[in-house]
Protein backbone atom coordinates (compact mmCIF):
# COMPACT_ATOMS: atom_id res chain seq x y z
CA UNK A 1 0.00 0.00 0.00
CA UNK A 2 1.30 3.30 -0.39
CA UNK A 3 1.68 6.05 2.02
CA UNK A 4 -0.23 9.17 1.34
CA UNK A 5 -0.08 10.63 4.87
CA UNK A 6 3.07 10.80 6.85
CA UNK A 7 3.89 13.15 9.90
CA UNK A 8 7.05 13.89 8.54
CA UNK A 9 8.09 12.80 4.95
CA UNK A 10 6.38 13.81 1.73
CA UNK A 11 6.64 11.96 -1.36
CA UNK A 12 7.45 13.80 -4.33
CA UNK A 13 6.52 10.58 -6.72
CA UNK A 14 7.13 10.55 -10.48
CA UNK A 15 5.69 10.46 -13.55
CA UNK A 16 3.21 7.34 -13.76
CA UNK A 17 3.98 4.54 -15.77
CA UNK A 18 3.02 1.39 -16.69
CA UNK A 19 4.92 -1.62 -16.71
CA UNK A 20 3.94 -5.37 -16.96
CA UNK A 21 3.84 -8.38 -13.96
CA UNK A 22 3.81 -11.67 -15.93
CA UNK A 23 1.25 -10.10 -18.41
CA UNK A 24 -0.45 -7.82 -16.45
CA UNK A 25 -0.13 -3.98 -16.79
CA UNK A 26 0.31 -2.17 -13.14
CA UNK A 27 1.05 1.56 -12.49
CA UNK A 28 4.00 2.55 -10.99
CA UNK A 29 6.14 5.79 -10.49
CA UNK A 30 9.52 6.76 -12.21
CA UNK A 31 12.29 7.27 -9.89
CA UNK A 32 11.00 4.09 -7.72
CA UNK A 33 12.36 0.59 -7.79
CA UNK A 34 10.15 -2.66 -9.27
CA UNK A 35 10.04 -3.84 -6.20
CA UNK A 36 8.88 -0.99 -4.59
CA UNK A 37 6.29 -0.84 -7.13
CA UNK A 38 5.00 -4.91 -7.05
CA UNK A 39 5.05 -4.18 -3.26
CA UNK A 40 2.87 -1.17 -3.95
CA UNK A 41 0.31 -3.22 -5.70
CA UNK A 42 0.52 -5.65 -3.08
CA UNK A 43 2.79 -8.21 -5.28
CA UNK A 44 5.06 -9.84 -2.41
CA UNK A 45 6.09 -13.00 -4.19
CA UNK A 46 8.98 -12.09 -6.56
CA UNK A 47 10.84 -15.46 -7.15
CA UNK A 48 11.33 -19.03 -6.26
CA UNK A 49 14.22 -21.30 -4.84
CA UNK A 50 16.23 -22.85 -7.38
CA UNK A 51 16.08 -26.47 -5.55
CA UNK A 52 12.62 -26.46 -3.13
CA UNK A 53 10.56 -23.97 -5.31
CA UNK A 54 9.96 -21.83 -1.60
CA UNK A 55 8.27 -18.72 -2.73
CA UNK A 56 10.90 -15.90 -2.25
CA UNK A 57 10.14 -12.31 -1.85
CA UNK A 58 12.53 -8.71 -1.20
CA UNK A 59 14.69 -9.02 2.20
CA UNK A 60 17.71 -6.65 2.07
CA UNK A 61 16.19 -4.06 -0.90
CA UNK A 62 19.77 -3.10 -1.12
CA UNK A 63 20.91 -5.16 -3.74
CA UNK A 64 22.73 -7.41 -1.19
CA UNK A 65 20.98 -10.58 -0.68
CA UNK A 66 19.58 -11.83 -4.02
CA UNK A 67 16.36 -13.04 -3.03
CA UNK A 68 14.32 -10.70 -5.01
CA UNK A 69 15.97 -12.19 -8.78
CA UNK A 70 13.41 -11.73 -11.38
CA UNK A 71 12.82 -11.79 -15.26
CA UNK A 72 13.11 -8.28 -16.85
CA UNK A 73 12.49 -7.26 -20.36
CA UNK A 74 13.84 -10.94 -20.89
CA UNK A 75 16.72 -10.44 -19.22
CA UNK A 76 16.91 -13.00 -15.86
CA UNK A 77 18.69 -12.79 -12.13
CA UNK A 78 17.74 -8.81 -11.97
CA UNK A 79 17.71 -7.73 -8.74
CA UNK A 80 14.41 -5.65 -8.90
CA UNK A 81 14.98 -4.05 -5.29
CA UNK A 82 17.66 -1.50 -6.74
CA UNK A 83 16.39 -2.02 -10.70
CA UNK A 84 14.37 1.22 -11.43
CA UNK A 85 11.03 0.95 -12.84
CA UNK A 86 10.75 2.19 -16.60
CA UNK A 87 7.83 2.65 -18.95
CA UNK A 88 6.76 -0.69 -20.74
CA UNK A 89 8.81 -2.88 -18.62
CA UNK A 90 8.04 -6.57 -18.50
CA UNK A 91 8.50 -8.31 -15.38
CA UNK A 92 8.42 -12.06 -14.93
CA UNK A 93 8.38 -14.41 -11.83
CA UNK A 94 11.60 -16.31 -12.20
CA UNK A 95 11.59 -20.10 -12.58
CA UNK A 96 15.18 -21.50 -11.43
CA UNK A 97 18.45 -20.27 -12.42
CA UNK A 98 16.95 -17.96 -15.76
CA UNK A 99 18.94 -18.63 -18.96
CA UNK A 100 20.21 -15.90 -21.01
CA UNK A 101 18.07 -14.63 -23.97
CA UNK A 102 19.73 -15.87 -27.44
CA UNK B 1 45.41 4.13 -15.77
CA UNK B 2 43.35 6.81 -14.58
CA UNK B 3 44.46 7.76 -11.47
CA UNK B 4 43.74 9.87 -8.44
CA UNK B 5 45.29 10.82 -4.88
CA UNK B 6 42.30 9.64 -2.70
CA UNK B 7 39.48 6.55 -3.33
CA UNK B 8 36.75 6.93 -1.19
CA UNK B 9 34.85 3.71 -1.42
CA UNK B 10 31.18 4.18 -0.07
CA UNK B 11 28.95 6.98 -0.29
CA UNK B 12 27.29 6.68 3.30
CA UNK B 13 27.81 9.18 6.39
CA UNK B 14 31.36 7.86 7.01
CA UNK B 15 32.50 8.28 3.29
CA UNK B 16 30.66 11.51 2.17
CA UNK B 17 32.43 13.34 5.43
CA UNK B 18 36.06 11.31 4.25
CA UNK B 19 35.71 12.94 0.78
CA UNK B 20 34.92 16.08 2.16
CA UNK B 21 37.59 16.42 4.39
CA UNK B 22 40.57 14.98 2.06
CA UNK B 23 39.25 17.51 -0.65
CA UNK B 24 38.94 20.60 1.99
CA UNK B 25 42.43 20.20 2.25
CA UNK B 26 43.27 19.77 -1.81
CA UNK B 27 43.52 16.54 -2.39
CA UNK B 28 41.67 15.12 -5.34
CA UNK B 29 38.92 12.63 -4.31
CA UNK B 30 37.04 10.12 -6.49
CA UNK B 31 33.97 8.63 -4.27
CA UNK B 32 32.53 5.79 -5.24
CA UNK B 33 28.59 4.56 -4.24
CA UNK B 34 26.74 1.71 -6.06
CA UNK B 35 22.95 3.15 -5.34
CA UNK B 36 22.23 5.84 -7.59
CA UNK B 37 22.15 8.18 -4.83
CA UNK B 38 24.20 9.54 -1.94
CA UNK B 39 23.55 9.38 1.52
CA UNK B 40 23.72 5.39 2.06
CA UNK B 41 21.24 4.70 5.63
CA UNK B 42 20.95 8.18 6.49
CA UNK B 43 18.11 8.92 3.45
CA UNK B 44 15.75 6.75 5.24
CA UNK B 45 16.58 8.08 8.88
CA UNK B 46 13.73 10.17 9.35
CA UNK B 47 14.46 10.50 13.13
CA UNK B 48 16.52 12.84 15.33
CA UNK B 49 19.66 11.88 16.03
CA UNK B 50 21.14 12.22 19.96
CA UNK B 51 24.72 12.92 21.21
CA UNK B 52 26.34 16.04 20.78
CA UNK B 53 24.97 19.70 18.75
CA UNK B 54 28.72 19.26 16.66
CA UNK B 55 27.65 15.71 15.88
CA UNK B 56 24.28 17.14 14.42
CA UNK B 57 22.10 16.20 17.57
CA UNK B 58 18.73 17.31 16.65
CA UNK B 59 18.58 16.58 13.29
CA UNK B 60 17.32 14.18 11.09
CA UNK B 61 19.39 11.63 9.12
CA UNK B 62 17.44 12.65 5.83
CA UNK B 63 18.56 16.33 6.55
CA UNK B 64 21.92 15.77 7.72
CA UNK B 65 22.44 13.62 3.89
CA UNK B 66 21.59 16.81 2.03
CA UNK B 67 23.61 18.69 3.91
CA UNK B 68 26.60 16.84 3.16
CA UNK B 69 25.35 16.43 -0.15
CA UNK B 70 25.78 19.97 -0.82
CA UNK B 71 29.54 20.10 0.66
CA UNK B 72 30.60 17.55 -2.10
CA UNK B 73 28.89 19.15 -4.77
CA UNK B 74 29.80 22.43 -4.04
CA UNK B 75 34.03 20.99 -4.34
CA UNK B 76 35.44 20.88 -6.93
CA UNK B 77 38.20 18.38 -5.79
CA UNK B 78 35.74 15.42 -5.81
CA UNK B 79 34.73 13.31 -8.32
CA UNK B 80 31.39 11.42 -7.25
CA UNK B 81 30.70 7.93 -9.39
CA UNK B 82 27.66 6.91 -8.13
CA UNK B 83 25.74 3.67 -9.49
CA UNK B 84 29.44 2.34 -9.08
CA UNK B 85 30.32 -0.88 -7.46
CA UNK B 86 34.06 -1.06 -6.64
CA UNK B 87 34.87 -5.24 -7.46
CA UNK B 88 38.28 -5.49 -6.25
CA UNK B 89 41.69 -4.17 -4.58
CA UNK B 90 44.94 -6.06 -6.39
CA UNK B 91 48.39 -6.28 -5.11
CA UNK B 92 49.71 -3.33 -7.13
CA UNK B 93 47.45 -0.99 -5.53
CA UNK B 94 44.80 -1.33 -8.56
CA UNK B 95 41.10 -0.98 -7.71
CA UNK B 96 38.40 -2.18 -9.88
CA UNK B 97 34.95 -1.69 -10.29
CA UNK B 98 31.67 -1.71 -12.48
CA UNK B 99 29.70 1.55 -13.86
CA UNK B 100 27.11 1.61 -15.95
CA UNK B 101 27.88 -1.99 -17.38
CA UNK B 102 31.48 -1.03 -17.96
CA UNK B 103 34.77 -1.90 -16.03
CA UNK B 104 37.22 0.48 -14.64
CA UNK B 105 40.30 0.79 -13.52
CA UNK B 106 41.85 3.78 -10.87
CA UNK B 107 45.15 3.65 -9.21
CA UNK B 108 44.54 5.74 -6.22
CA UNK B 109 47.71 6.99 -3.63
CA UNK B 110 45.23 6.55 -0.74
CA UNK B 111 42.16 4.50 -0.42
CA UNK B 112 39.05 4.87 2.41
CA UNK B 113 37.06 1.66 3.04
CA UNK B 114 33.61 2.77 4.00
CA UNK B 115 31.38 0.29 2.76
CA UNK B 116 29.09 -0.01 5.94
CA UNK B 117 27.73 -3.12 6.64
CA UNK B 118 24.80 -6.01 5.98
CA UNK B 119 22.05 -7.17 8.12
CA UNK B 120 22.55 -10.44 10.22
CA UNK B 121 20.14 -12.70 9.61
CA UNK B 122 18.34 -15.29 11.93
CA UNK B 123 17.80 -19.02 12.00
CA UNK B 124 13.91 -20.21 12.49
CA UNK B 125 11.65 -22.39 10.24
CA UNK B 126 9.96 -20.53 7.47
CA UNK B 127 12.68 -18.12 7.71
CA UNK B 128 12.58 -17.76 3.83
CA UNK B 129 8.63 -16.98 3.75
CA UNK B 130 8.03 -13.43 1.27
CA UNK B 131 7.30 -10.77 3.82
CA UNK B 132 10.26 -11.54 5.88
CA UNK B 133 12.36 -8.56 5.57
CA UNK B 134 15.92 -6.82 7.41
CA UNK B 135 14.81 -3.52 9.20
CA UNK B 136 16.81 -1.60 6.52
CA UNK B 137 14.43 -3.02 3.69
CA UNK B 138 11.50 -2.17 5.56
CA UNK B 139 12.86 1.83 6.27
CA UNK B 140 13.68 1.66 2.34
CA UNK B 141 10.06 0.80 1.48
CA UNK B 142 8.44 2.88 3.66
CA UNK B 143 11.04 5.96 3.76
CA UNK B 144 12.53 6.11 0.74
CA UNK B 145 9.77 5.08 -1.62
CA UNK B 146 6.77 5.79 0.52
CA UNK B 147 5.06 1.98 0.32
CA UNK B 148 4.41 0.00 3.11
CA UNK B 149 5.53 -3.52 3.78
CA UNK B 150 1.95 -4.88 5.02
CA UNK B 151 -0.47 -4.53 7.49
CA UNK B 152 0.33 -6.57 11.12
CA UNK B 153 4.15 -6.54 12.05
CA UNK B 154 6.21 -8.67 14.80
CA UNK B 155 9.03 -6.87 15.58
CA UNK B 156 12.52 -9.20 16.45
CA UNK B 157 15.09 -6.72 18.00
CA UNK B 158 14.79 -4.52 21.15
CA UNK B 159 17.45 -2.71 20.08
CA UNK B 160 17.62 0.62 19.05
CA UNK B 161 17.19 -0.23 14.97
CA UNK B 162 13.87 -2.36 16.12
CA UNK B 163 12.56 0.15 18.47
CA UNK B 164 13.07 3.12 15.89
CA UNK B 165 11.63 1.25 13.04
CA UNK B 166 8.77 0.35 15.10
CA UNK B 167 8.06 3.52 15.66
CA UNK B 168 8.24 4.88 11.86
CA UNK B 169 6.22 1.81 10.90
CA UNK B 170 3.57 3.43 13.26
CA UNK B 171 3.92 6.64 12.01
CA UNK B 172 3.05 4.89 8.15
CA UNK B 173 0.02 3.67 10.10
CA UNK B 174 1.43 -0.19 9.76
CA UNK B 175 0.39 -1.86 12.90
CA UNK B 176 2.87 -2.94 15.69
CA UNK B 177 1.66 -6.64 16.78
CA UNK B 178 4.66 -6.95 19.18
CA UNK B 179 8.23 -6.45 19.73
CA UNK B 180 10.14 -9.50 20.96
CA UNK B 181 14.38 -9.87 21.96
CA UNK B 182 15.61 -13.19 23.05
CA UNK B 183 17.66 -10.90 25.90
CA UNK B 184 15.84 -10.37 28.88
CA UNK B 185 16.23 -6.52 28.83
CA UNK B 186 15.57 -3.79 26.41
CA UNK B 187 18.80 -3.22 24.28
CA UNK B 188 17.86 -0.09 22.88
CA UNK B 189 17.19 3.49 24.73
CA UNK B 190 14.61 3.70 27.73
CA UNK B 191 12.92 6.93 25.33
CA UNK B 192 12.44 5.01 22.00
CA UNK B 193 10.96 2.35 24.54
CA UNK B 194 8.63 4.32 26.42
CA UNK B 195 6.90 5.74 23.20
CA UNK B 196 6.14 2.31 21.85
CA UNK B 197 4.97 1.24 24.93
CA UNK B 198 2.70 4.33 25.79
CA UNK B 199 1.31 3.80 22.11
CA UNK B 200 0.03 0.15 23.44
CA UNK B 201 2.65 -2.04 21.83
CA UNK B 202 3.94 -4.58 23.81
CA UNK B 203 7.81 -5.46 24.03
CA UNK B 204 8.44 -9.42 25.13
CA UNK B 205 12.05 -9.49 26.55
CA UNK B 206 13.29 -13.16 27.07
CA UNK B 207 11.05 -14.44 23.79
CA UNK B 208 11.95 -15.82 20.88
CA UNK B 209 10.73 -16.69 17.12
CA UNK B 210 10.19 -20.29 16.99
CA UNK B 211 8.98 -20.56 13.64
CA UNK B 212 7.06 -18.30 10.53
CA UNK B 213 3.95 -20.08 9.03
CA UNK B 214 1.50 -19.07 5.50
CA UNK B 215 1.38 -20.35 2.36
CA UNK B 216 2.98 -17.82 -0.23
CA UNK B 217 4.09 -15.34 2.40
CA UNK B 218 3.87 -14.68 6.02
CA UNK B 219 0.31 -15.10 7.42
CA UNK B 220 1.78 -15.95 11.25
CA UNK B 221 4.85 -16.64 13.64
CA UNK B 222 4.72 -19.21 16.82
CA UNK B 223 6.71 -17.37 19.67
CA UNK B 224 7.69 -18.49 22.94
CA UNK B 225 9.62 -17.59 26.15
CA UNK B 226 12.96 -17.94 26.52
CA UNK B 227 14.69 -19.52 29.97
CA UNK B 228 17.70 -17.81 31.74
CA UNK B 229 20.08 -20.05 29.45
CA UNK B 230 18.07 -18.97 26.16
CA UNK B 231 16.11 -22.33 25.52
CA UNK B 232 12.35 -22.30 24.56
CA UNK B 233 10.25 -22.72 27.64
CA UNK B 234 7.80 -25.87 26.55
CA UNK B 235 4.07 -24.72 26.90
CA UNK B 236 4.40 -20.62 26.47
CA UNK B 237 3.88 -21.02 22.56
CA UNK B 238 1.89 -17.92 21.14
CA UNK B 239 0.46 -17.75 17.57
CA UNK B 240 0.60 -13.81 16.63
CA UNK B 241 -1.65 -13.26 13.24
CA UNK B 242 1.31 -11.14 11.44
CA UNK B 243 1.79 -10.29 7.47
CA UNK B 244 5.38 -8.93 7.87
CA UNK B 245 8.17 -10.28 10.55
CA UNK B 246 10.89 -7.51 10.55
CA UNK B 247 14.19 -8.71 11.08
CA UNK B 248 16.40 -5.81 13.37
CA UNK B 249 19.20 -8.69 14.89
CA UNK B 250 22.55 -6.76 13.78
CA UNK B 251 24.45 -5.86 11.83
CA UNK B 252 27.95 -7.29 9.96
CA UNK B 253 30.76 -5.04 8.90
CA UNK B 254 31.16 -5.09 5.10
CA UNK B 255 34.92 -6.01 4.84
CA UNK B 256 35.31 -8.11 1.36
CA UNK B 257 37.89 -5.68 -0.06
CA UNK B 258 40.00 -5.12 3.10
CA UNK B 259 40.19 -8.82 3.68
CA UNK B 260 41.04 -8.96 -0.55
CA UNK B 261 43.55 -6.25 -0.21
CA UNK B 262 45.90 -8.33 3.08
CA UNK B 263 44.05 -6.08 5.90
CA UNK B 264 45.28 -7.80 8.82
CA UNK B 265 41.83 -9.15 10.40
CA UNK B 266 40.40 -9.94 14.09
CA UNK B 267 36.98 -11.23 14.93
CA UNK B 268 35.68 -8.93 17.43
CA UNK B 269 32.06 -9.76 18.67
CA UNK B 270 31.23 -6.41 19.92
CA UNK B 271 31.77 -4.65 16.14
CA UNK B 272 29.44 -7.51 14.57
CA UNK B 273 31.97 -9.79 13.06
CA UNK B 274 35.94 -9.76 11.54
CA UNK B 275 36.94 -6.30 11.61
CA UNK B 276 40.53 -4.83 9.79
CA UNK B 277 43.24 -3.95 12.45
CA UNK B 278 43.67 -0.49 12.47
CA UNK B 279 45.88 2.78 14.20
CA UNK B 280 44.14 5.26 15.90
CA UNK B 281 44.39 7.37 12.57
CA UNK B 282 42.25 4.42 11.50
CA UNK B 283 44.98 3.27 8.94
CA UNK B 284 44.98 -0.56 8.64
CA UNK B 285 47.77 -2.70 8.39
CA UNK B 286 47.87 -2.04 4.52
CA UNK B 287 49.58 0.98 4.18
CA UNK B 288 47.52 3.89 3.02
CA UNK B 289 44.64 1.76 3.05
CA UNK B 290 41.97 3.29 6.06
CA UNK B 291 38.52 2.59 7.30
CA UNK B 292 36.02 4.30 9.04
CA UNK B 293 32.08 3.91 9.96
CA UNK B 294 30.60 0.77 9.94
CA UNK B 295 33.22 -1.19 8.07
CA UNK B 296 35.93 -1.19 10.58
CA UNK B 297 33.24 -2.11 13.42
CA UNK B 298 29.36 -1.53 13.70
CA UNK B 299 28.53 1.45 15.75
CA UNK B 300 26.11 4.42 14.37
CA UNK B 301 26.02 7.41 11.93
CA UNK B 302 27.35 10.02 14.39
CA UNK B 303 30.34 8.09 15.41
CA UNK B 304 30.93 7.08 11.55
CA UNK B 305 30.66 10.68 10.50
CA UNK B 306 33.73 11.74 12.82
CA UNK B 307 35.29 8.22 11.77
CA UNK B 308 35.20 9.68 8.37
CA UNK B 309 36.45 13.07 9.47
CA UNK B 310 39.50 11.15 11.31
CA UNK B 311 40.55 8.87 7.92
CA UNK B 312 39.71 11.84 5.59
CA UNK B 313 42.36 14.16 7.46
CA UNK B 314 44.73 11.15 7.85
CA UNK B 315 44.54 10.43 4.51
CA UNK B 316 45.14 14.33 3.41
CA UNK B 317 47.70 14.61 5.80
CA UNK B 318 50.01 11.56 5.00
CA UNK B 319 49.85 13.03 1.09
CA UNK B 320 51.39 16.65 2.68
CA UNK B 321 47.90 18.29 2.28
CA UNK B 322 46.49 20.70 4.98
CA UNK B 323 47.59 22.84 7.94
CA UNK B 324 46.63 22.03 11.50
CA UNK B 325 46.24 18.90 10.75
CA UNK B 326 47.08 17.61 14.45
CA UNK B 327 44.80 19.90 16.12
CA UNK B 328 41.89 18.47 13.58
CA UNK B 329 42.96 14.90 14.09
CA UNK B 330 42.69 15.47 17.67
CA UNK B 331 39.74 17.56 18.05
CA UNK B 332 38.24 14.58 15.87
CA UNK B 333 39.69 11.81 18.20
CA UNK B 334 38.13 13.96 21.74
CA UNK B 335 34.94 14.05 19.81
CA UNK B 336 35.05 10.17 19.19
CA UNK B 337 35.91 9.69 23.04
CA UNK B 338 33.11 12.08 24.10
CA UNK B 339 30.81 9.83 22.00
CA UNK B 340 31.31 6.31 23.26
CA UNK B 341 31.33 8.18 26.88
CA UNK B 342 27.44 7.32 27.97
CA UNK B 343 26.70 3.75 28.91
CA UNK B 344 25.97 2.81 24.71
CA UNK B 345 30.01 3.48 23.97
CA UNK B 346 30.91 0.95 26.93
CA UNK B 347 30.53 -2.22 23.94
CA UNK B 348 32.39 0.04 21.74
CA UNK B 349 35.32 1.10 23.67
CA UNK B 350 35.35 -2.51 24.59
CA UNK B 351 35.67 -3.84 21.11
CA UNK B 352 38.11 -1.27 20.30
CA UNK B 353 40.52 -2.43 23.48
CA UNK B 354 40.28 -5.84 21.67
CA UNK B 355 41.06 -5.00 17.97
CA UNK B 356 44.08 -2.73 19.45
CA UNK B 357 45.46 -5.55 21.38
CA UNK B 358 48.28 -7.61 20.30
CA UNK B 359 48.03 -10.86 19.75
CA UNK B 360 46.42 -13.72 17.62
CA UNK B 361 44.63 -12.63 14.09
CA UNK B 362 42.54 -13.91 11.42
CA UNK B 363 45.39 -14.08 8.35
Amino acid sequence: MRIENHPILSFNRGKTLSFFFNGEEIKGYSGETIAAALHAAGIKVLSHSHEFHHPRGLFCAIGNCSSCLMVVDGQPNVRVCVEKLREGMRVETQKGKGCLAQ
Amino acid sequence: MRETEVLVVGGGPAGMVAAIEAAERGAKVVLTERDDRLGGQLIKQTHKFFGSQKQYAGSRGIDISKLLEGKLSNNSNIEILTETTVLGIYEDGVVTMEGADKHLKLKPKRTIIATGASEKFLPFANNDLPGIYGAGAVQTLMNVYGVTPGQRVLMVGAGNIGLIVSYQLMQSGVEVAAIIDAAPKIGGYLVHASKIRRAGVPILTSHTILNAYGQEFVEGAILASLDDKWQPIAGTEKDLTVDVICLAVGLSPLTELCWQAGCEMKYIPEFGGYVPRKNEFLETTVPGLYVCGDAGGVEEASAAMVEGRVAGIAAAESLGYGLNNVQALKAALKDLEELRSGPAGEKILKGLEKLLAKGETAC
